[in-house]
């Protein structure tokens, strides 16, 4: 039975950090795009 | 294309979630033990859907390369990246499941039988393919060379099946299952698949974004 909470255990912890750097990696993209939006909002009056 | 968006985003990870729950219920509460290996056959019902997974990433990883080397289509060279990095995650789970199930069954947590050692190479083959797309950036030499070695390493899969065959590894093979097992397996599999388009469509949109963000700085370089 530990093997089998090992086996679990050891999914759901590569699981929930690639999808925790997923969204971390799609909120840093999120934020550069709006700051660059800006931006060009300001060059193109 | 908005409509899509919208129902992945508000549809998929509620699915998955429910698929997850009812497969993970399958699995302890609904499925016997096997007779030989006791609880740590129950393991099986991740890892081999976390195969099959893996092999669907890396086919589509090296369809959609085929169709940017042919076409030059930017939308499959994006599908290729996400799949490989789906792919990946999915074949780490295998090697870690299949780690952890060989413990108790073999006494040993790793052994270079030819399917587990096949496992390895593909591994580090799409492993090099998105260290060549991470060192790339936006070189179109690059990403054709990386689409050709997407190509090129599906191959290892097809062997990966025959390596039991031609040398006699002790890798399991199924053979029978109980009506249970069938169920279980199928419902895992579900959850799994569900899992996998999900994964895929959040790295898309990653994905995409980055291409927004690469033409906003060359259209603030081109206003300043």
């Amino acid at each position: 039975m530990p093997y089998l909470f090992a086996a679990f255990c050891a999914v759901w912890l590569v699981l929930f950090l690639y999808i925790l750097s997923l969204s971390r990696r799609h909120r840093e993209l999120a934020r550069e795009v709006e700051a660059l939006r800006k931006m060009v909002g300001r060059g193109n009056p | 294309m908005k409509q899509v968006a919208s129902f992945a985003d508000r549809v998929l990870p509620w699915l998955t979630c429910g698929l997850m729950i009812i497969a993970l219920a399958f699995v302890f509460l609904y499925v016997p033990n096997e007779r030989i290996q006791g609880p740590a056959q129950r393991i099986f019902y991740f890892h081999l859907p976390a195969a099959w997974n893996t092999f669907l990433g890396f086919f589509i990883v090296a369809g959609a390369s085929a169709a940017f080397l042919w076409q030059g289509d930017r939308f499959s060279d994006l599908l290729a990246q996400a799949a490989a990095e789906v792919g990946m995650v999915f074949c780490t789970l295998v090697i870690i499941t299949g780690s952890i199930w060989a413990r108790p069954i073999w006494g040993v947590w790793w052994t270079w039988d030819p399917r587990l050692t096949m496992v390895v190479i593909l591994w580090m083959i799409y492993a090099a393919y998105i260290l060549l797309r991470v060192l790339a950036g936006d070189n179109e030499l690059i990403a054709r060379y990386a689409a050709v070695l997407g190509i090129v390493g599906v191959l290892d899969i097809p062997l990966l099946y025959i390596a039991v065959k031609l040398w006699r590894g002790i890798h399991p093979k199924v053979e029978r299952m109980a009506p249970e097992m069938i169920w279980t397996l199928l419902v895992c599999s579900a959850a799994f698949l569900c899992l996998f388009v999900w994964l895929i469509w959040l790295r898309l949109r990653s994905l995409t974004l980055r291409d927004e963000v690469s033409a906003l700085r060359r259209q603030v370089v081109a206003v300043s």
